[in-house]
């Protein structure tokens, strides 16, 4: 009786192996049958189930591998667009950005391919064409600290907003102290990121 | 003799009801308090007569804007006597001491100018006015408006020049009287730092994209533009022209800071760089009238200030005195027409404020002080100063008469900054706009 329903299962399984194209015998399958086939039948339906489930869990890992450094990728997108923020009519790095800066520096020396461009940006209480010269300052203030930590310069592209675009259009301490900073953005290399050791 | 009786009662006297800012004691070494002093200026009446009515207003409100005349107005209520000799007793009795008279010849108009004390002509003009709805007719009053003005006091007035400036990031063109607001460029690109040539025939600007800025030169006859070939890479703006017109100063902003460049536009050759700051900015050059030197911003000592260099970058010195520590922040510098003066504004007391610089004494004077008041650019008189002002709620052009204090506002749309006031326009320069 159980050896019965191995050789049913075994047939359903080589059916459903061989995904219908056989066409079921005619007659029903003989009761005695010869084992030798059968376990030569069971090795191989076992190899492939075996075959099947390394495949498919290749297939998971790697969409997790994906996932994982897709995460990372968004992760330092993140932090390498994290703006820095200024003192009026100042044009230093505060000492609360450097670990934002550092963490830049590093992301970009992990990633050669990464290239960024800074902008520096100024509040509308400024003179409108001094705010040019200034918003530039800032944006090469964050470029000196980069290559400082040694990103080659040639890979960071700066340029200045002055007071053209601000964050917040209000009228406020709070709104200035927002404007007044430094854009990050990568513009090549930022499709895959991998994190600094 | 004419009978103008009936016009009596119609008197006013111009200039009682203008604004004028009261300047508080700020700043060591600094003068301050205009004196607004009405009386001294000459009486001027403008005779009334039939037609004429367009012509007459403008040149009215021409006079009145020059800040030289107390202006009479004296109704029209004439009963088509026939133009013969001017009742001179008459306008002596309104206090007056000028008068100016249109007649008609042929097809042309005659502007006499009469000393009403002396009784006689003493300067004339025969003018053909273009037609009233013509482009060109305006510029043609304000050109005998100026000329009048020169009569009497032996300089010209500045109605025969306008205005550019930015308003909703695009170029625009206004008339000195406020009239005739003209935009030159589109809604697809972003206006900052237009300045005129001498000539009047073109305007250069830049082209803001994307925190780059090339300077685009702007020919107004036929609405052309050329990029100035050195400012293609890069944030290019703060410019100004030489008083031939060839050479153009201007500031740059990249790698290695923000410098002062100059470059032959004649030719599109020949750039030269004028300022090094390593670690300080120079921006916002102005041509002396003679050429001979640029005053311009810099902040080698720290807070940015008025500095001045021989045109070719020699000879860089402080021109505007500050304290340090005290004095504010100094910018966007503008040499006067007649080269003894130059307008910049600083920072009072966190607020921007309208200064004149004289160079003979080397002391500031305050102009302004109600509101936010900033980028001054001179009239061609060298007596008027045009500058932003946020006293009437935003941003908007106001126009300062730097002897008398007298200050009014000229009619833009919007919200507007960044102006450069051109230089007069003679003949037909400039006119077919």
């Amino acid at each position: 009786m159980r050896r019965k329903f191995l050789v049913l299962a075994a047939s359903v399984l080589v059916a459903a192996a061989c995904g219908g194209s056989q066409p079921e015998p005619e007659t029903p399958a003989p009761v005695a049958v010869d084992s030798t086939a059968i376990k030569e039948q069971m090795r191989r339906d076992s190899i492939a189930a075996a075959e099947r489930a390394r495949a498919e869990a290749e297939r998971r890992a790697a969409e997790e591998a994906m996932a994982a450094a897709a995460l990372i990728t968004t992760r330092l997108t993140a932090e390498v667009h994290d703006m820095i923020n200024f003192d009026f009519d100042r044009s230093d790095i505060r000492m609360e950005d450097e670990a934002n800066l550092d963490r830049k520096a590093a992301i970009m020396m992990a990633n050669d391919a990464v290239r960024l461009r800074i902008a520096g940006h100024a509040d509308e209480r400024g003179s409108d064409e001094y705010n040019l010269a200034l918003g530039n300052r800032r944006a090469e203030s964050a470029k000196r600290y980069l290559v400082n930590q040694g990103v080659d310069g040639s890979r960071i592209n700066i340029v200045s907003f002055g007071e053209e675009r601000p964050l917040d259009p209000a009228q406020t301490e709070d709104a200035w102290a927002k404007n007044r900073r430094d854009e990050f953005e990568m513009t090549a290399g930022a499709s895959q990121l991998v994190a600094p050791n | 003799m004419r009978r103008w009786i009936g016009a009596l009662p119609l008197v006013l006297v111009a200039g009682s009801l203008v604004a004028q800012d009261s300047v508080p004691p700020v700043d060591q070494g600094v003068r301050v308090g205009i004196e607004y002093t009405p009386g001294i200026r000459p009486r001027l009446v403008v005779f009334p007569g039939p037609g004429f009515d367009s012509v007459r207003s403008i040149l009215q409100r021409d006079l009145d804007y020059s800040d030289r005349f107390e202006l009479i107005y004296v109704g029209y209520q004439q009963d088509g006597a026939s133009a013969g000799s001017v009742n001179y007793d008459l306008y002596r009795k309104l206090g007056a001491q000028y008068g100016v008279e249109l007649t008609p010849s042929g097809g042309a108009t005659v502007v006499r100018l009469h000393d009403l004390d002396a009784g006689e002509v003493r300067s004339h003009q025969t003018v053909i006015f273009p037609p009233p709805d013509a482009p060109e007719f305006r510029m043609a009053v304000h050109q005998i408006s100026d000329e009048i003005v020169r009569w009497v006091t032996g300089t010209s007035g500045y109605a025969a020049s306008r205005l550019a400036y930015v308003g909703r990031k695009r170029l625009w063109i206004v008339d000195s009287d406020g009239v005739r607001n003209v935009s030159l460029t589109g809604a697809d690109e972003a206006v900052l730092s237009p300045a005129w040539s001498p000539d009047g025939r073109r305007i250069v600007y830049t082209r803001f994209n994307e925190g780059m800025g090339s300077l685009q030169l702007l020919f107004l006859a036929g609405g052309s533009t050329v990029t100035i070939p050195s400012t293609r890479n890069g944030l290019n703006y703060a410019s100004a022209f030489s008083p031939d017109g060839r050479t153009l100063a201007y500031t740059r902003s990249g790698e290695g800071g923000t410098d002062i460049f100059r470059v032959d536009v004649g030719d599109m050759c020949c750039l030269q760089r004028l300022t090094v700051g390593r670690y300080a900015d120079n921006l916002s050059p102005t041509y002396s009238p003679d050429g001979r030197r640029i005053a311009f911003v810099s902040t080698r000592a720290g807070p940015p200030q008025i500095y001045v260099m021989s045109a070719d970058g020699t000879d860089q010195e402080l021109l505007a005195s500050f304290d340090f520590g005290a004095t504010g922040s100094s910018f966007a510098p503008e040499w006067s027409p007649d080269g003894a003066q130059v307008a910049f504004h600083r920072a009072i007391e966190g607020r921007f404020q309208v200064f004149v610089l004289d160079l003979a004494s080397r002391r500031v004077r305050q102009l302004t002080s109600a509101g936010r008041n900033e980028d001054p650019t001179w009239a061609p008189d060298g007596r008027h100063v045009a500058f932003v002002s946020t006293r009437s709620g935003r941003r908007q052009l106001w126009i300062v008469d730097t002897e008398t204090g007298r200050i009014r506002q000229l009619g833009t749309p919007d919200a507007v900054r960044l102006p450069s006031w051109s230089r007069r326009f003679g003949g037909a320069a400039g006119v077919n706009h």
